[in-house]
């Protein structure tokens, strides 16, 4: 990783780093010093009085069932809308890298989605789920099935996830379509020579050729519906019914800056950094892999 | 091998691009209907052209919740431009100065930067409220752009980009006798021109789509950017004016989208080859 310097002097380099350091001092490393001190102390009500309480917000937080309750939901969301988005974008991506006729508009297509915002993307679905104005809904309600996410909990999840996964689709598709390309046409030739066709083939060669691409992406896929979903479950459901999609972001947005509980937020805050802090480390030293070999 | 049309993979492709060309046109097509139509559940798939005024409309009067549309979205691309272009060149800088200088503390000051992958706003949301407002910066433009400029992935990806500069290109800028500025402008830029262009497609999806951030810091109807206007629009039970709200979602998409499209091809390679 290292080359040869080839201009000497530390005045230059020093000013060439120094913006870039000052943002992160200031508008990273003090705030998050701040989170790990203010998660040890506690406020009383008027916040006049601060007094040093240890590890007690943790252990109050994890002894929450609603929070732990959070952290499950959290995770089983993440899956869902890692997996659902990544097995759409595989399949699309298995269809697009084919020979055929047109593939460029497709790819094209496709792509596009990338743009889409969070929070734009759950106002596009509002004319299909919204329980007024949704034509999903009115099918639905036709069909006899009682629809309005607004009110009953695990609708509320379901549409949460899907939109979730939606907008993830294209990022997915990106890195699967360049994932195969990569795949080296002697192998897929070597394959069918002995016999391994469609599925098969797909199975047995493809698919475990991907996994590094695969793996990448859960990584990333599952930071993205951690934090970049805010914006949509702020726009469709708050978080609710109730706390029906409350992720652990929404949550520390709401106790945070809605019903300012300093020392909770904070705590909460310090356990998302340890969250990133793994899913980083692992992704790391799965990018270090790759490079080597 | 057979060579006709493979039936399957358009059929599979047509619907995968219908998935997310549908709720388009649905959008469109609700945009220029009546709002209380909508309101009722009455959506046509058919757009009426005689309700195309609605663009004007919104772009001059907004709708329910928020101001006018061009205002905010002037404000949302002030925004993606300024934390683009601030990102790439504080970048480009530090990594010049990590890649090619020795300098004491060169490592502590990589690995700070490095840290900061860890540290998402939501992770920190309210100490950096309170930095933001000890530096006065609650509701106003620096306070929007300026704490989103600082960036560990372009700078490990220019690093990596400039480690890769083979050796004889390097040696030759120096026996030409080339100081740091020279060699900056006339070698490494060119060479990293690719990846710009493409960190420019990344990063200003990146900076438009911003929610939680600008919701945090600006607070003044005047900062609303087009994303946060939208929600605010949806966010008004009592009386959204539906069309208005479909003909925004649109242009609020256009941007973006545009830019995607434009620069697909560096987009797209520079995605998949540097990090995300």
């Amino acid at each position: 990783m290292e080359r040869r310097t080839i201009f000497s002097g530390w005045a230059l380099p020093a000013a060439l780093v120094l913006p870039q350091l000052l943002l992160t001092f200031f508008f990273f490393l003090w705030p998050a010093g701040q989170a790990l001190f203010y998660s040890l102390q506690r406020q009383d009500a008027f916040g006049i009085r601060t007094e040093f309480v240890g590890l007690e917000n943790f252990s109050e937080l994890f002894a929450d069932p609603l929070y732990v309750e959070t952290i499950w939901r959290t995770i089983i969301f993440c899956a869902l809308v890692a997996f659902i988005s990544m097995a759409l974008a595989l399949l699309l991506a298995v269809f697009a890298d084919r020979e055929i006729r047109g593939r460029g508009v497709y790819r094209t297509l496709l792509i596009w989605p990338y743009a889409i915002a969070p929070a734009v993307a759950a106002v596009l679905w509002l004319l299909l789920v919204h329980p007024q104005i949704g034509l999903i809904s009115g099918m639905l309600n036709a069909m006899g099935i009682a629809w309005d996410y607004k009110l009953n909990s695990a609708q509320a999840f379901t549409v949460v996830v899907l939109v979730s996964a939606w907008k993830q689709v294209s990022y997915n598709f990106i890195f699967f379509l360049a994932g195969l390309q990569s795949i080296p046409k002697s192998v897929m030739e070597a394959a069918r020579m002995d016999g391994a066709k469609g599925w098969r083939q797909f199975r047995t060669i493809v698919f475990p050729l991907l996994a590094p691409t695969t793996f990448f992406l859960i990584v990333v896929n599952m930071v993205y519906a951690a934090f970049d979903t805010f914006g949509t479950i702020e726009a469709l459901t708050r978080g609710g019914p109730g706390k029906a999609t409350e992720t652990l972001v929404v949550k520390v947005y709401r106790d945070g800056i809605v019903n300012l509980d300093l020392g909770s937020s904070s705590a909460q805050s310090v356990v998302l950094m340890l969250g990133v802090i793994a899913l980083t480390a692992v992704q790391f030293r799965y990018l270090g892999r790759r490079r080597d070999s | 091998m057979k060579r006709g049309t493979d039936w399957v993979a358009h059929a599979v492709l047509c619907l995968g691009v219908a998935l997310f060309a549908l709720p388009l046109w649905l959008v469109f097509a609700a945009s220029t209907q009546e709002s209380g139509a909508i309101a009722r559940g009455n959506v046509s798939l058919i757009p009426d052209p005689a309700g195309l005024g609605v663009y004007a409309q919104v772009l001059t009067e907004g709708a329910p919740g928020a101001g006018p549309v061009w205002r905010m979205m002037l404000l949302s691309f002030a925004m993606a431009l300024g934390i683009t272009i601030g990102k790439i060149i504080i970048s480009v800088l530090s990594a010049y100065a990590v890649a090619f200088f020795r300098f004491p503390f060169r490592m502590v000051a990589f690995w700070t930067i490095f840290i900061t992958l860890m540290l998402p706003v939501e992770v920190r949301i309210i100490p950096t409220y309170a930095v933001m407002a000890g530096f006065g910066l609650i509701n106003s433009f620096t306070g929007l752009v300026l704490p989103l400029i600082a960036s560990a992935t372009a700078t490990l990806l220019f690093r990596q980009v400039f480690l890769s500069i083979p050796d004889e290109l390097v040696e030759a800028a120096r026996m030409d006798g080339a100081g740091p500025w020279r060699f900056l402008r006339d070698i490494l830029l060119p060479v990293s021109a690719a990846n710009i262009a493409a960190l420019f497609v990344i990063l200003f999806v990146y900076g438009w789509n911003q929610y939680l951030w600008p919701l945090l810091v600006a607070t003044d109807p005047k900062l609303d950017t087009i994303v946060i206007g939208i929600v605010k629009m949806i966010g008004t039970e009592t009386a959204t004016e539906w069309n208005r709200v479909m003909a925004t979602a649109l242009l609020a998409l256009l941007p973006p989208v545009a830019v995607v499209l434009l620069m697909q091809r560096w987009f797209v390679k520079g995605l998949t080859e540097g990090d995300k």
